[in-house]
């Protein structure tokens, strides 16, 4: 009897368990890669810049994820307090993603422009002192370690083999520029990305302390873009709709 | 361990582990069975109504007009259209979008229509005005100034009180939350020394009645209205402050950046000041609201701060 042979081969067994669980995850995932309307065509999106990224990785190694999550679905009270529901396309550079689940705190995919650098500063510090009632952690040592950049490079060169389009060379710039404007395009160029970032700092002085560059810089800079990048003032009101 | 061996009467699978161990062949309950077709039944059904199969790169969007959404879509250029498509989340969204502007619109349009006055003066649009505008203010102004409004020293401004650094009127709250407000004051410490940020600080104190040493404080009225620090040129000969540019009214027991009410002591009042004025401010930024919130919704919030908390003038 054959159904005898499998329960009597662990190898056998696991292998053909993992292929029937696989089909099931295939049958979801795959098609999604060919269906041409999965991610929305949209102006605006672009890759992070050398700070937004470090910050984007300061945000993970903090666990924030594990109360915050980053998808604003397409429901009426979402809507009204949070703004437009997020687009696949918002994050297509996100390697992972942050979409995540759990909600202990707010949805921060449109916190961006909301709130100004020096509040971002203060609630990351103590966030009763201004939420009495809040139960988010205090996270006083962010502006107080200088932001560690040595890496930045490489984990740039990391995200560029998953097919975000940081350009190492001059026809990549190039061709960066005339997807994402100069201005962009110059933040995604690996080779100057140290100056970027410094540049960056001292400009938006994130942490509100011109004289040091934290890791507070780098993670409010990453607040500060979340779902900025695209202009929906610029789209009928139902123009997403036709991607689903 | 029961030793009593029972011979096994059910068909078994055949497997036999262990010289004994047996594995009953029962057949599934019936009303497994049933449920088992049912979910089939189901599927079928919902593959007609609901987006279900990939085909290529598009998807099966159930059977044509059998479960379609019907929604009124605004265009950028404003103008409305009325459309139909297959059942999806983002269009079902808009269709609830469209019940509740339904429900509102009496009131949208009406506030929209009218003049800040009249709708104060309006009981039933005031009482839609401190509904929705008290969630609005939740979600986004009570972060900063904090519940009821009532503001924090050294962070945002008190709405509730008389005193207005951008200026009370409708207008004036209506720019302030549109457009955003950064007061900016420059650092003095390299323009002044510390006997003379000490003795400008003194006369400030002198404004609101504060303690002060009054030599100093003479010192420091000259330093004021001269054209070294140039106080007087953002805050006024009279020190009153000027609403273009939201520099403070220093004569008023109202303070924002130095904590001198909280500070015991006459010196810890004169160190608040000196370290403000040593620093300089460029931390006050109210965000621009005009992205996110729409106009109706700016002017409820406007009559809401005016109104409701009661601070307009
Ligand atoms: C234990 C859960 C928890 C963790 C971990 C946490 N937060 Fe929060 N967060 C909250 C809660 C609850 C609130 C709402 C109350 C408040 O504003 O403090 C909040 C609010 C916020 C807000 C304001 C959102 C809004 O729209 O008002 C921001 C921004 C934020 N958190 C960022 C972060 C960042 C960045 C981290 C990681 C460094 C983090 N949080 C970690 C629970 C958490
Ligand atoms: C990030 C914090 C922050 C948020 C959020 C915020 N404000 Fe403010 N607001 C400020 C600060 C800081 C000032 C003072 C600006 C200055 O001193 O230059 C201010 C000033 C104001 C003023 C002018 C006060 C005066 O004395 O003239 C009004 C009115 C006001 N805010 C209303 C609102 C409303 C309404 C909202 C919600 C839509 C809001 N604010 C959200 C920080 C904030
Ligand atoms: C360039 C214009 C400018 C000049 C010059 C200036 N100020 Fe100011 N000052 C401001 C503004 C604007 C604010 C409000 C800042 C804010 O709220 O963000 C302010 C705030 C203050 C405050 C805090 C008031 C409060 O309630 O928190 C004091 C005190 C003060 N100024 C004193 C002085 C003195 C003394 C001088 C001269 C040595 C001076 N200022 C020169 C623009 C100016």
């Amino acid at each position: 009897m054959k159904h005898d042979k499998i329960e009597r081969n662990v190898g056998i067994l696991i292998i053909l368990t993992m292929l029937a669980i696989s089909a099931g995850g295939l049958v979801e995932i795959l098609p999604l890669f060919f269906i041409k309307e999965t991610v929305e065509k949209v102006d605006g999106v672009h890759p992070y810049s050398p700070l937004e990224l470090r910050g984007r990785d300061i945000y993970i190694r903090e666990g924030c994820y594990l109360c915050h999550s980053q998808m604003i679905r397409p429901f009426r009270d979402e809507a009204l307090r949070y703004g437009h529901y997020s687009l696949a396309a918002e994050s297509k550079y996100d390697h992972p993603f942050q979409w995540g689940s759990k909600r202990t705190g707010p949805d921060l995919a449109r916190v961006g422009g909301k709130y100004s650098n020096d509040w971002h500063t203060q609630h990351l510090t103590a966030p009763r002192s201004l939420v009495p009632q809040s139960v988010m952690p205090n996270y006083p040592w962010l502006s107080k370690t200088a932001l560690d950049y040595s890496d930045i490079q490489g984990r740039m060169r990391a995200l560029r083999v998953t097919g975000v389009p940081y350009s190492t060379s001059k026809a990549e710039f190039d061709r960066n520029v005339k997807e994402f404007g100069e201005e962009t395009a110059k933040s995604l160029h690996i080779p100057d990305a140290e100056k970027n970032l410094i540049a960056q700092a001292q400009t938006g002085n994130f942490d509100t302390n011109p004289e040091k560059l934290t890791e507070m810089d780098a993670l409010v800079s990453y607040l500060q873009l979340l779902g900025t990048m695209v202009d929906f003032r610029k789209y009928d009101d139902d123009y997403f709709a036709k991607f689903r | 361990m029961s030793q009593d061996n029972k011979k096994v009467t059910v068909e078994t699978t055949g497997h036999v582990w262990d010289d004994d161990l047996q594995e009953l062949n029962n057949p599934l309950p019936r009303w497994w069975i049933w449920g088992f077709y049912i979910t089939f039944t189901f599927a079928l059904v919902y593959w007609m109504f609901y987006p279900a199969w990939p085909v290529g790169n598009t998807y099966t969007k159930g059977v044509a007009g059998l479960n379609n959404v019907t929604y009124v879509a605004t265009k950028v250029d404003g103008t409305q259209e009325t459309k139909n498509t297959h059942w999806n989340m983002r269009s079902k969204l808009m269709v609830e979008m469209n019940e509740l502007q339904k429900e509102q619109k009496q009131y949208v349009d009406k506030v929209a229509a009218t003049s800040f006055e009249d709708v104060a003066k309006d009981p039933e649009l005031m009482q839609f005005v401190n509904s929705a505008g008290k969630a609005l203010f939740a979600t986004n102004c009570v972060p900063c100034h904090q519940v009821g409004g009532q503001g924090k020293v050294k962070f945002a401004p008190n709405l509730t009180d008389d005193h207005w650094q951008y200026g009370g009127t409708y207008e004036n709250i209506e720019t302030t939350i549109i457009a955003g407000r950064n007061g900016m004051m420059p650092a003095f410490k390299a323009i002044l020394n510390d006997a003379e940020l000490t003795q400008v600080s003194h006369y400030v104190l002198s404004l609101s009645g504060e303690p002060h040493n009054a030599a100093s404080a003479k010192l420091g009225d000259t330093i004021f209205h001269g054209d070294k620090a140039g106080c007087y040129a953002c805050h006024g000969a009279e020190a009153k402050g000027n609403i273009a540019i939201g520099s403070a009214n220093l004569t008023d027991k109202i303070w924002l950046w130095p904590d001198v009410l909280g500070a015991k002591t006459p010196e810890a009042k004169l160190t608040e000041v000196k370290t403000l004025l040593y620093g300089g401010m460029n931390k006050g930024v109210m965000p621009v609201w005009s992205t996110r919130l729409k106009p109706e919704q700016i002017k409820l919030l406007t009559v809401y701060v005016h109104e409701s908390l009661g601070g307009g003038k």
